[in-house]
């Protein structure tokens, strides 16, 4: 019994469940099974997304004061003055501004984890030569853009441990629609 | 004139009828040669022998009297055909930024298409950080995470594993969200609905691959990221993963094309275009969602009451009319076909609606073979115009019942500018030229 037809069953009622995808599992067809071992050094290489609890952060730390000297020089131009918006977003700014009639939508008002900051910033900014920031300065970076909201104090140096601890100010702000809609929608 | 002649007039007659108000006719009037198109095209048949005959008689040269292009030779053969070089406007379109040219999006133009399927050179395109250049050979497919056995697998090995086709639609979930706007915007369908491309994908089931990791069974969720600039990446639920996501590596029968994920994409049938992750070179089972930029920050939809709904993957049913639409007017009173495309990420289209009086009354549309599940489905209506200004809207609905709602009514759902997931009845107004121009109803 293979994992997958147990998952299929289950997919097939949730499916049912939530009105969704017709296709019906067929029986999965069987592989000529190709897949080569991946050597653990390639694992740990690409393996770069990190999860809300902080699974996948790496060591080095960061403050917001090294954070705001590297923004200045490689983010300001696309994202404003201490994050206020350009060609490339606004990033800060906007909190409590959620049920109101002009809702903005930044880092610090609408993300629910700084672990997705950390995530982000890490492979794909500056979007001009994405990766080639280090970890510390990556940590530097999130602890500057959440310290132009006072989510953490200007003193106070991210790393691996303390990142994931981080309360945003919009943590509860999201219903799950997977795999249904809950209850009333 | 003989009994069938007798019997094709008065079906004629009886299909010419409306069924609905503003002249929509019966979606068969076409279909069982009835109408007046019959008799026009004897008669022009006719005429066409008699000249052809008159002019044998004289003697000339045969390329005195036939086509200039069927008295030269021809171009030679290419080894790649394009369109023709008079189809300029069947092109995608879109906005640069200067900083970021590769960044944001191309429409697709469906005011100038027809059938069920988008040339794999005008597939919409919405890319984080560009088109990334990938050498086949050197690409691979990383699988590891909550699993048995850490997998990589090169396109060659992909390309020996048992493949399947289907034909399904991709539509980002921004797709349609000009709609939201306070006034109805004067803008063709492709600015409008141009998010949305249908194609034949063909490739392995991402199950197979799953099953030989041998997926842990605290393995919920998957992370799926692509080899661009972005790195783009996206959390899936097993469930989808283990049912009908395909790892496609062929579009329209030719290897996927650059802008759509070459050499591999993930196909995720129904579910918002942004999660079909392209370029895709890893694939990490997870106990939870990730919480990606681009599945909380992005791709969520905000509340009136300061909450966002998230992982609402699957697309709504939706349709638009493309024949008449803004720019493709109407030339005059008579005959025309009213048409335009349906789909729903919740399996197929059951029924397309059109009216011509802001939904008072409608006549059901003919749905064009094949109607496959998550797949554009396109509709056709006769309709005779008297030439009297009105409205025409269209409004789908699907196997499961769901039905488009009307813009006011899924406007209630969203906070101000919540633009994802639009799927309201739109429509578009003539004027007693013959002119189209976006209107809310
Ligand atoms: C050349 C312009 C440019 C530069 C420089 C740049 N960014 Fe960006 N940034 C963008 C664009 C464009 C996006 C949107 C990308 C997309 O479409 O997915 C973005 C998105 C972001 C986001 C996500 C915003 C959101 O609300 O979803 C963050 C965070 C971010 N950038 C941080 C940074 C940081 C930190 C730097 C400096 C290291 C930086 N950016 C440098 C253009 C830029």
């Amino acid at each position: 019994m293979s994992i997958s037809k147990t998952a299929a069953a289950l997919a097939a009622a949730l499916v049912l469940g939530f009105g969704g995808a017709a296709l019906a599992a067929d029986k999965v067809p069987a592989g000529p099974g190709l897949g080569k071992e991946a050597p653990a050094d390639l694992v740990a290489k690409w393996s770069i997304s990190i999860l809300p609890d902080g699974t996948g952060l790496p060591a080095g730390k960061g403050d917001s004061r090294a954070g705001a000297t590297i923004y200045v020089r490689t983010c300001l131009g696309c994202h404003g003055t201490n994050g206020s918006g350009g060609t490339g977003g606004r990033l800060t700014g906007g909190i409590g501004s959620l049920t109101s009639d002009n809702p903005i939508k930044t880092v610090n008002s609408y993300w629910p984890y700084a672990t997705t900051i950390f995530d982000y910033i890490r492979r794909a900014m500056p979007i001009t030569a994405p990766q080639s920031l280090t970890d510390d300065e990556v940590y530097a970076l999130v602890a500057y853009i959440l310290s132009v909201d006072g989510i953490v104090k200007i003193t106070d140096p991210l790393d691996k441990d303390t990142l994931p601890k981080i309360q945003m100010p919009n943590r509860n702000g999201f219903v799950s629609f997977w795999p249904a809609a809950p209850k009333g929608f | 004139m003989d009994s069938d002649t007798k019997r094709l007039r008065r079906v004629a007659a009886e299909l010419d009828e409306p069924v609905a108000a503003n002249g929509l006719l019966h979606r068969r009037a076409f279909l069982r040669g009835g109408i007046a198109f019959t008799g026009f095209a004897a008669a022009a048949v006719t005429a066409h022998d008699a000249a052809a005959q008159a002019a044998a008689a004289t003697g000339e040269k045969l390329s005195a009297r036939t086509l200039m292009t069927q008295a030269v030779m021809g171009g030679p053969f290419t080894a790649y055909g394009q369109p023709a070089r008079y189809e300029r406007d069947a092109v995608r379109e879109f906005t640069v930024n200067q900083l970021t040219p590769g960044t944001g999006s191309s429409r697709t133009p469906h005011h100038v298409l027809e059938g069920m399927i988008t040339p794999s050179g005008l597939h919409f395109q919405r890319n984080h950080n560009g088109v990334p250049d990938i050498e086949p050979n050197q690409h691979q497919l990383l699988i590891h995470g909550l699993v048995k056995r850490p997998l990589t697998f090169t396109l060659d090995s992909l390309s020996r594993y048992p493949m399947e086709s289907h034909i399904r639609f991709v539509e980002c979930a921004g797709n349609n969200g000009g709609f939201n706007a306070a006034e109805p915007r004067q803008a063709d369908v492709q600015a409008m609905h141009g998010l949305l491309s249908s194609s034949e994908w063909t490739g392995v089931r991402l199950a197979v691959l799953l099953d030989e990791a041998g997926v842990d069974p605290k393995g919920k969720w998957i992370l799926a990221e692509g080899g661009d600039g972005a790195s783009m990446s996206r959390s899936v639920p097993i469930e989808k993963c283990m049912d009908d996501a395909v790892i496609a590596l062929y579009q329209n029968g030719e290897r996927i094309r650059p802008e759509q994920g070459y050499p591999m994409r993930l196909l995720l049938p129904g579910f918002e275009g942004n999660m079909n992750v392209k370029w895709l070179h890893r694939i990490q089972v997870t106990p939870t969602p990730t919480f990606t930029k681009d599945e909380t920050s992005k791709y969520t939809e905000l509340m009136p009451n300061g909450k966002a709904r998230q992982f609402m993957f699957q697309q709504p049913v939706n349709s638009f009319i493309t024949k008449p639409s803004y720019q493709i007017n109407l030339q005059g009173p008579g005959y025309y076909e009213i048409s335009g495309l349906a789909w729903s990420g919740a399996g197929k289209i059951a029924k397309v609606e059109i009216s011509a009086d802001e939904g008072k009354s409608w006549a059901q549309a003919a749905l064009v073979d094949p109607v496959l599940p998550m797949a554009v489905t396109r509709f056709r209506l006769p309709w005779k115009w008297s030439g009297q200004p009105l409205t025409l809207v269209s409004r789908a609905t699907d196997e499961k019942k769901n039905v488009q709602p009307t813009r006011s009514q899924w406007l209630k759902l969203y906070a101000p500018n919540q633009g994802y997931k639009f799927n309201g009845i739109t429509a578009w107004a003539a004027d007693g030229t013959g002119q189209i121009r976006h209107v809310y109803i």
